[in-house]
């Protein structure tokens, strides 16, 4: 398939103005570029968290179902079979889309369960590091030293104390379950997401796309640096953007030299109180120095 | 119509197969195991063209065919105990979003601490979850309602679950009667979609929507009342039945109540038992009679107070506790009969409990009890006469 140009993109929008998201959400941004890459011709299921309250009110021109908290998949089975038993279903594009909590903690099991029994339909998780819908508390994918209404800075203790490698890796336990496309994403790149959606939909079975979605609100950062961020948490090489397919990964937009972590980490509140603590830096630092040995090999 | 000799749950699965279900997804448990894997065989044997789920999970058991569903198509989905403790959520969202989904429910009690065998236990504590809930006596009576609570849901869109006696009546095989597809399809015709909203790319709808509060008790009304009006089409479905194929069903079965002094009152197989001795106790003189309740919710109140109509003593029987109150039938009667200018006493008995044989000496003991009231003597209002006392 070939590279999606912004000139090849679509001028339709499939989500209407006016959303309750706040001013730089980035987790709008991942649904809005997955409809442009999917068109009109896709249901959507979406399970509770931010992205569910901002489509309230007829936001998605598509038909969307918020669902429950740990049931997107699920609920996404139950579609795909029945769509298949009345033979409806078409081209239609099945679309889940669920946050990192809904994803890597409450859902694990649904997302699982959906992906082992092979149902045919596109996952995508826009991941902001945490609960936000609930007014940010910690997630399974919450990087280490963030600090969140959960893992709050204490005198004490400063933030999430888990390691970085302890994080739930979700792209690589998708993998793990043999789906046939597992790709991860950052609003950063927009055509690569694009690229991303579009080839998870050719792909029969489950496919799984993991967005990296930054979240102005949860992250204390400022609206207008939301972009920014989800491309700098590639530049630094804290996320890295891939996908893998026959069991072969190919890497988009590796960066050649990496940015030091601080002009990322500097931009947001929740990492503040890390800027002047060596060894916690030195954690993040190492977690991606390790990953990028591994890559390089 | 044939004569078959089928258990609970392969009058279940039968009659899941006649209704041309095409989306099943269920999660094992006991007793409700077997329902299933009699229908995964009709499938693989191609007697059923119908896709099978075989999920990791009751909660999403619920949840697929809740999807299935709002696609447009006829669901099927079983469970207990448990299983059905863990749908609880996927309960008051199906029943919210408005779907005919029907589900059979082989009761089993809750742990701790474990116990496998029947008591009400489960699907009571779901009572209000918005879904309808019809009880039987026997693998017969699963038949009939799992047919007729395709056509009542499908009518009044509210979810329905059939409950049955785990073993008692899920295990063991009965001489019953199935009808055959022709005659169920002209009794439960393809569902008419144009009732309800569906998923459709071609018509975009957004489900799930937030309510806010000046409108959400606008939204539980409506919930409520549907059910409320649902007896028409319980009643009419029933009724209907009862013409075509022989058995008619109603909301409540009243057995001799109409000069009955005492009225038992019950839920499952322990009717039947009960039925046995109130025959008995006739012979012997008594002025006696059986509320057999048929369906649960909506609860029968009209039903009620006419069982009740003569009657100086009820005994609510019920195989379930409220833990710190009384049995979960015994509020629900009390309400029904407290417009009355004069009330029976009301007494309520909890027997049966994880799977506590219900024998005619348990029910007869009842009888003690309640011939006591009558004479005027003072009773405990929640009694437990099958349990070991420990004060
Ligand atoms: C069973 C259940 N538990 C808890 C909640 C409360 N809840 C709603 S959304 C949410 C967090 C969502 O986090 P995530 O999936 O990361 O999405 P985000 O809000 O960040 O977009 C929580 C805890 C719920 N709705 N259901
Ligand atoms: S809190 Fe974050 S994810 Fe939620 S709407 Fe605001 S920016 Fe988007
Ligand atoms: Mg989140």
């Amino acid at each position: 398939m070939g590279k999606t140009k912004i000139k090849d993109l679509t001028d339709e929008e499939y989500l209407h103005h006016g959303s309750l998201a706040c001013a730089g959400c980035g987790a709008l941004l991942a649904f809005r570029h997955a409809l442009k890459a999917l068109g009109p011709n896709t249901i959507t299921i979406n399970s509770t968290g931010c992205m569910a309250v901002i489509m309230q009110m007829g936001v998605p021109k598509v038909p969307h179902f918020h669902v429950l908290f740990e049931n997107g998949p699920a609920v996404m089975s139950g579609v795909e079979q029945a769509l298949d038993i009345m033979g409806k279903r078409g081209d239609t594009n099945l679309l889940v889309v669920v946050g990192d909590g809904g994803t890597a903690d409450i859902g694990m099991g649904s997302l699982s369960g959906a992906v082992e029994r092979g149902h045919d339909f596109i996952y995508l998780c826009y991941d902001n590091e945490s609960y936000m819908n609930t007014g940010g508390q910690r997630s399974g994918t919450t990087p280490f030293g963030a600090a969140t209404t959960t893992t709050p800075v204490g005198s004490v203790v400063k933030g999430e104390t888990r390691p970085m490698e302890m994080r739930k890796d979700v792209p690589e336990i998708m993998i793990a379950h043999g789906a046939p496309y597992v790709a991860t994403a950052s609003i950063g790149y927009p055509l690569d997401l694009i690229d991303k959606v579009k080839k998870a939909a050719t792909v029969r079975g489950p496919s799984y796309v993991h967005v990296f979605a930054s979240c102005p609100a949860g992250w204390r950062s400022d609206a207008k640096d939301s972009v920014k961020l989800a491309k700098l948490a590639v530049q630094t090489g804290l996320i890295v953007l891939f996908e893998h397919e026959n069991g072969e990964r190919t890497f988009q937009h590796l960066p050649k030299k990496r940015k030091p972590l601080r002009e990322y980490l500097e931009l947001q509140g929740r990492f503040k109180h890390l800027l002047d603590d060596e060894d916690a830096t030195r954690e993040l630092e190492d977690y991606v120095e390790g990953k990028f040995k591994a890559i390089e090999g | 119509m044939t004569e078959v000799f089928f258990t609970g749950n392969r009058a279940a699965a039968e009659a899941a197969k006649l209704v041309r279900t095409q989306v099943v997804a269920a999660y094992p448990i006991t007793p409700q195991t077997s329902a299933v894997e009699y229908i995964s065989q009709f499938i693989n044997n191609g007697e059923l063209k119908a896709n099978m789920i075989r999920v990791e999970s009751e909660h999403s058991a619920l949840s697929a065919v809740v999807g299935a569903s709002i696609v447009g198509a006829r669901t099927f989905t079983a469970s207990s105990s448990q299983g059905l403790q863990l749908m609880s959520e996927g309960l008051y969202f199906a029943s919210g979003m408005r779907l005919p989904l029907v589900m059979a429910i082989a009761n089993r009690t809750l742990s701790m601490p474990v116990n496998i065998w029947a008591d009400h236990q489960d699907s009571m504590v779901n009572r209000d979850s918005g879904w309808m809930q019809i009880y039987c006596a026997n693998a017969q009576e699963v038949f009939d309602n799992i047919l007729q609570a395709y056509k009542i849901a499908e009518e009044v869109l509210m979810p329905a679950m059939v409950c049955y006696d785990g073993f008692i009546v899920s295990h063991v095989a009965e001489r019953m009667e199935i009808i055959d597809q022709e005659q169920t399809d002209m009794f439960l015709p393809e569902p008419d979609l144009t009732k309800r909203p569906l998923m459709d790319p071609k018509n975009p709808l957004q489900f799930g929507e937030v309510v806010y509060p000046d409108w959400y008790p606008d939204y539980e009304y409506k919930k409520h009342k549907a059910l409320l009006d649902s007896p028409k089409a319980i009643m009419d479905v029933g009724r209907e039945y009862g013409e075509l194929f022989g058995r008619s069903y109603g909301m409540v079965e009243n057995y001799k109540t109409d000069d009955a002094e005492i009225v038992f009152m019950g839920l499952g197989s322990l009717t039947s038992t009960t039925q046995w001795v109130v025959n008995d106790l006739r012979d012997c003189g008594s002025k006696v009679g059986l509320s057999k309740i048929r369906v649960f919710r909506p609860f029968p109140d009209k039903e009620i107070v006419e069982a009740c109509k003569n009657a100086k003593v009820i005994a609510v029987i019920d195989r379930d506790i409220g833990y710190g109150t009384s049995g979960m039938l015994f509020p629900d009667v009390t309400r029904a009969l407290y417009p009355l200018a004069s009330r029976p006493k009301c007494l309520n008995f909890i027997i049966g409990l994880g799977g506590k044989d219900i024998t005619p000496e348990t029910i007869k003991n009842i009888h003690e009890t309640c011939e006591k009231a009558l004479e005027g003597k003072e009773v405990e209002t929640v009694n437990w006469p099958d349990a070991r006392k420990y004060d």
